[in-house]
């Protein structure tokens, strides 16, 4: 695992070392939920194509030369197919400009409303907390829906003679365990070695050191940074369970569960450790889990600040006269009810990320004013900020007699977002095969 | 005058970070065991201090206390949806510092 995300960058030397060190398989994920729903919704890619091909082209030439497989999951950071193509063609470029003959496979895994909509008919559709019931009309509403995919598919693409694995979305963990349990490695210590990596360098004492080499055997897994600098010790392994997980102990996989509670984390010297005790309990159903993204409208942006002392004194008061005399100006101009439309007004410097939770108190030094309008079309939300304008310059307390002039940072103040969007699915669907939502197709020459 | 320290200023790393577009998680790094045993204590810290801190329903949070680590990690539903107009921390990566803010007996 040479990164924690494609494009992230890394040492190339730290490639080499994993395969002196006799890697078996190279395997990286290439996406995330973690950067929002923008990326799901649009079916574009967080990563720069410079970014994602700088990467590939070294683990392209490390995989030819040793002769091992490469695997990537999530391709294009939501996993759509839009995503795997993106990725597809990056590599596509590399492949002939490097001169290498090596046999890729891609892997998709967008899903349509209309199969899920059968499934739902038929029961096979269920929440994950704390969603409630899927209603028919949210999968509609969709702009992309992906189903991750456990570690199956990707074996199957590596069985049937890949030698690059383009994976859609993907769990993080069926990226690094595909390919030692399709030869045979036990489920426990795979699927556990599988999450402590799946971030690189997150589980060593120096996250941006590169990435990790994880070696499996009967009874466990030996964990070692690819940086002879940098070290794994028992705490930071260990820690590695509690990063953007709810449960610590436990974690869902498409085939069961992955149970830590009896593991044991031993340091074999200063820089690798090896965990014991790792379990896997296979679940009566195979579920995947689906991703859904849907528009909530489009949005336009407004930025300006404050620095006079005698209004950010009153700065909530402010922040609530804006609403006020904004909602009043639109439904004048606009006639728009605040029901059809949401001016969200964030007084960053003051309590803009935390709000009404924020533990600190007292006025604030200077504070910059972000407008979010969010409407149904972006010509709405475009004239909303518009009609914000003059206030956002020249809005004073209740107590001021006189019009404040205040400082926008940018000439428009206004910026226009584009749509916005939201996750919707957070389910799970019941499948009889492993492979059955996902679609394999495989080119190039066979070896 | 001196006052106590906040558990920002005992531990060794306070953070919180989502756990999927619909949860967040946030982990207290105590950094010896006696520290540890303080925090976990539940009179100290529980799901109804947790929801009191985040405006949540203390019905929702999942509290773990791992002594082998020092630590002390807590989950619970995000309040706002990821990515929505109404969504200031995308990553959810400051809500720790009410957390932090706490002052331990």
């Amino acid at each position: 695992m040479p990164s924690g995300m494609l494009g992230a960058g890394f040492p190339p030397e730290t490639v080499d070392r994993g395969l002196a060190l006799g890697a078996d398989v190279i395997a990286v994920d290439g996406g995330s939920t973690d950067s929002g729903p923008y990326y799901l919704g649009s079916g574009t890619a967080k990563t720069s194509a410079a970014a994602v091909a700088r990467d590939l082209r070294l683990l392209l030439r490390a995989a030819a030369g040793a002769g091992i497989p490469l695997i990537v999951g999530s391709c294009g950071t939501s996993g759509t197919d839009s995503g795997v193509d993106w990725v597809s063609g990056i590599v596509e470029t590399i492949l002939r400009e490097e001169n290498l003959t090596l046999r890729v496979a891609r892997i998709y895994s967008e899903q349509t409303a209309a199969v899920l909509k059968e499934r739902l008919g038929e029961g096979r559709v269920h929440p994950l907390p704390p969603m409630g019931d899927l209603d028919a009309a949210t999968l509609d509403e969709c702009t992309h829906i992906v189903g991750m995919m456990g570690h199956e598919p990707i074996a199957a693409a590596l069985a049937a003679g890949a030698d690059v694995v383009l994976a859609g979305r993907a769990t993080d963990t069926a990226v690094a365990a595909a390919y030692p349990l399709m030869k045979g490695m036990p489920p426990g210590p795979t699927w556990h070695a599988s999450k402590i990596i799946e971030c690189g360098g997150q589980c060593t004492t120096n996250p941006r050191a590169g990435g990790v080499l994880a070696t499996i055997d009967d009874d466990g897994f030996v964990i070692e940074p690819l940086d002879p600098a940098a070290a794994c010790t028992t705490t930071s392994v260990a820690a590695h369970m509690l990063y953007e997980t709810v449960n610590p102990f436990e974690m869902r996989e498409p085939a069961g569960t992955l149970v830590v509670t009896d593991a044991v984390y031993t340091a074999l010297d200063d820089r690798r450790v090896r965990v014991e005790g790792s379990r896997f309990e296979v679940a009566d159903q195979y579920t995947v889990k689906l991703e859904g993204a849907r528009v909530t409208g489009y949005e336009t942006m407004s930025f300006t600040a404050i620095r006079d002392p005698h209004i950010l004194a009153r700065i909530e008061e402010w922040v609530a006269l804006m609403h006020e005399v904004l909602a009043g100006r639109v439904s004048q101009t606009l006639g728009l009810d605040p029901s059809g439309y949401a001016v969200d007004i964030r007084p960053y410097g003051y309590n803009a990320v935390l709000g009404s939770i924020d533990p600190a108190s007292g006025p604030p030094r200077e504070v910059g004013v972000m407008m979010l309008v969010n409407a149904p079309d972006q010509a709405t939300a475009t004239a909303i900020a518009k009609i914000a304008n003059p206030l956002m310059l020249h809005l004073p307390t209740s107590d001021m007699d006189y019009l404040p002039s205040l400082a926008f940072a940018t000439s428009p103040a206004e910026t226009e977002r584009g749509a916005a969007y939201e996750f919707t699915l957070n389910h799970v669907v019941d499948v009889d095969e492993p492979t059955a939502l996902f679609r394999i197709e495989i080119e190039g020459a066979p070896r | 005058m001196s006052s106590r320290p906040t558990l920002g200023e005992l531990a060794l790393e306070v953070r919180s970070k989502n756990a999927g577009p619909f949860w967040v998680t946030m982990e207290l790094f105590m950094r010896t065991g006696e520290d540890y045993t303080t925090v976990a204590d539940e009179d100290f810290i529980n799901e109804q201090v947790v929801a009191g801190l985040y405006g949540v329903d203390p019905a929702t949070v999942q509290i773990f206390r791992i002594p082998a680590l020092n630590v002390v990690k807590i989950s619970f539903p995000r309040p706002v949806a990821q990515g929505s107009v109404r969504d200031r921390d995308i990553h959810a990566g400051q809500h720790h510092v009410p957390l932090a803010a706490l002052v331990p007996p």
